[in-house]
């Protein structure tokens, strides 16, 4: 397929609010979950008791990490509280071929691809700027803080796919695609919408996922938006869906099907995840300046994992079985913890060490002068 | 940082403008290796407005030559994203006043990619950014950015000032695993120059004295080289021997040829096009004070346009530097 193929067939695709269970936790498809039923018929008991494991981990690490950060052992702890449903269900829905740009608040999508917690924790604890390597990772990018950048860089990596040739051959075992994480307020950046622009004009393979946790710190996203954000999507010229974010098995089957559709050549899509930031944006954030209580307890009776929980009882789901995943989550998170305050920091070296591929003098020199600088003092103490 | 050997395309050597030597050295980048890609707006069947891509998109196709949107910050981030990848991205930036919408990208993204991944990825991506003055046009199209991405680590920052430069310095910057900003002097792009295809040229990091003297070392990048060397004709009638550094990387400098000829003439006067305020002159001015305080019998001076907005094309010429304009301040510097 050329990379410039702009001839392909306009899709649109656009209906009300996806939904498999219903906010008490009952199987009730909504009328417009009809096309994304087969993609959940492929989903096993097993994989349900995967989903609900990795969102209950990742709730009790998030809760972990914030208690680091307020013991001074973090600089800034970023929560997923309340957004497990919508990631999870999405990260379940990638190939091991596939790669995830995340923004920076997509956890347990690293957790799934392999990722240690404890390489988050590397970098708001300022030891690195990055924390790891994606190839060794599941192909799950760095985060990137600079809103919306990752959008670009996904989209460029998917018009690579195209080049290479890595993609719409029809073999799903091998077709690759990209899936890429921003939110609500990163909606509204230049970078999101040029994203779209090449994506669509391009056709790469290509997923972008919206979470709308509906604040961006402390904006709302009716500041962001007068229309919900699935329908941008049409105005690019790609499909859009909105979907309950907070529904584990219909983020599932709508992400699945975007990206079993991006991976056979048919283009990008965007898909608009409704969720809620239960949390602050950061440590740093105070959300009862913001925002109405009312609106917390609206979102906390909707809490992805509770529902999901239901349904898993509903099926028959033995009380042992929660019980364990509770133990591990907790284990999970104390061993974060005592790895967490074991992270030793890095030599100085680091300041600069890979600046630049090839020697860059003035970096090469400044290295030398701090070496000599800081052993200079080894002798005053003795 | 190796250049790939193979045939040249091209004959032993040709009389050129700046503007196809550039073309020859991308069509043999694109024929030496096939991951690299030429990115930019209107690049493709007109090949650029400059026409510096002419060609490349008949002979390599849309999947090398690719028409973008018109969007500069767009161009950069895929870019990077192709990078990642693997391919070698040579990003177009149509005019100097339009990179900023990219300078985000540029700065925060690109330059830094290497570092936040430890290392463990390279951004062999180009940014060629035609600029300067000197071609009486409109506002955003004669500027001399080239300060900011000086300023940004990560990046490389180089300016060719005579066609076989060009040619050698492209091939050398698409050949570097680092980021390199591009910096193609726009009303240099005509006049023709020797082109040796057959001799690598001076390292692309090189600064290189370009003509001899003794009395005063003038230095300069870009468009401001043939500035200096006509104000060293002009000086010469005068008795005045000047020395010519082309500058030819603002990122790293070579300072080895500066210091070299401070050291034999006592004064430095550093010229350019772009505001003096915090910029590549002023660099130059504290590290040679740094380096050749001893050597230098006057304050290192600088020419530069002034702090100000580039002005209406009708008076450009009395705010870019000038040979005369170079040699009051060689006046200067004599006097003290």
């Amino acid at each position: 397929m050329p990379v410039t193929s702009n001839d392909a067939p306009v899709r649109t695709l656009t209906s009300p609010t996806v939904q498999l269970l219903s906010t008490d936790g009952a199987f009730a498809p909504s009328d417009s979950a009809a096309e994304f039923l087969p993609y959940f018929e492929r989903l096993t008991e097993a994989d349900y008791r995967k989903f609900y494991r990795d969102m209950v981990v990742v709730r009790k690490f998030d809760t972990e990490a914030a208690n680091l950060q307020r013991q001074g052992q973090l600089a800034l702890w970023v929560p997923s509280h309340g957004q497990e449903a919508a990631q999870v269900g999405s990260a379940y829905a990638t190939r091991a071929q596939d790669h995830i740009f995340p923004s920076y608040r997509e956890h347990v999508v690293g957790m799934i691809r392999g990722l240690d917690m404890v390489d988050i924790l590397r970098m708001l604890r300022g030891v690195t700027l990055g924390g790891w390597t994606p190839e060794e990772h599941g192909n799950f990018h760095l985060y990137t803080l600079v809103l919306a950048s990752q959008t670009l860089h996904a989209t460029g990596y998917a018009m690579g796919m195209q080049l290479d040739g890595a993609t719409g051959t029809g073999n799903p075992e091998t077709d690759q695609a990209v899936i890429v994480y921003y939110g609500d307020g990163a909606s509204s950046q230049g970078d999101a919408n040029e994203a779209l622009v090449f994506a669509a004009s391009y056709q790469t393979p290509q997923v972008f996922f919206m979470q709308n946790n509906h604040w961006a710190i402390s904006v709302p996203v009716s500041r962001q938006s007068r229309t919900p954000l699935y329908l941008r999507a049409g105005g690019f010229g790609m499909p859009g869906i909105q979907v309950d974010g907070n529904d584990v098995l219909a983020s599932y089957a709508v992400t699945a099907k975007a990206m079993d559709d991006a991976r056979a050549g048919h283009g990008p899509s965007l898909i608009e995840a409704l969720t809620y930031r239960v949390g602050a944006h950061t440590t740093a954030d105070d959300p009862t300046k913001y925002r109405d209580p009312d609106e917390l307890a609206y979102w906390v009776a909707r809490d992805p994992i509770v529902r999901f929980r239901t349904y898993l009882q509903g099926l028959g789901v033995e009380q042992e079985f929660l019980d364990s995943v509770d133990e591990e989550a907790a284990d999970h998170a104390a061993d974060v913890r005592r790895r967490a305050l074991e992270i030793t920091s890095p030599d100085r070296s680091v300041i600069f060490d890979n600046v630049y591929a090839e020697p860059h003098p003035l970096v090469v020199e400044q290295k030398a002068w701090l070496d000599g600088y800081e052993t200079s003092f080894d002798g005053s103490e003795s | 940082m190796t250049i790939a050997d193979t045939t040249t395309v091209a004959p032993a050597s040709a009389n050129l403008p700046m503007a196809k030597a550039l073309n020859a050295g991308l069509r043999q980048a694109m024929l030496d290796d096939p991951k690299v890609l030429m990115m930019g707006e209107d690049i493709g069947p007109l090949g650029g407005v400059f026409r510096v891509t002419e060609g490349l998109h008949a002979e390599f196709g849309e999947k090398r030559v690719l028409d973008t949107p018109l969007a500069e910050s767009g161009i950069i981030g895929t870019a990077i994203g192709l990078a990642m990848r693997g391919f070698r991205p040579v990003c177009e930036i149509q005019f100097d006043g339009f990179v900023f919408p990219g300078f985000d990208q540029i700065t925060s993204q690109l330059a830094r990619m290497r570092n936040r991944h430890e290392g463990g990825v390279s951004m062999p991506v180009v940014v060629r950014i035609p600029y300067g003055g000197h071609i009486g046009s409109i506002e955003h199209h004669q500027e001399s950015p080239e300060a900011y991405f000086a300023h940004t680590p990560g990046l490389r920052v180089v300016s060719p000032s005579n066609p076989h430069d060009a040619y050698w310095m492209m091939r050398e910057a698409i050949a570097s695993n680092d980021p390199v900003i591009f910096f193609e002097p726009k009303s240099r792009y005509w006049p023709k120059g020797e082109v040796d295809f057959t001799a690598p040229g001076t390292p692309l990091h090189a600064s290189r004295v370009v003509r001899t003297g003794t009395s005063v070392t003038v230095v300069g990048h870009g468009a401001m080289v043939s500035v200096l060397l006509q104000a060293a004709e002009l000086a010469a009638a005068e008795g005045i021997s000047l020395e010519v550094i082309d500058l030819r990387s603002i990122s790293p400098i070579d300072y080895g040829p500066i210091l070299e000829s401070v050291h034999k003439t006592g004064h430095l006067v550093v010229a350019q096009e772009a505001a003096g305020f915090v910029s590549v002159g002023s660099e130059i001015a504290a590290t040679v004070t740094e380096r050749a305080f001893y050597s230098l019998e006057a304050p290192v001076l600088r020419v530069s346009g002034f702090d100000t907005p580039f002005p209406p094309a009708a008076v450009e010429t009395h705010f870019l530097p000038s040979p005369d304009r170079v040699l009051e301040a060689v006046d200067r510097s004599l006097a003290y």
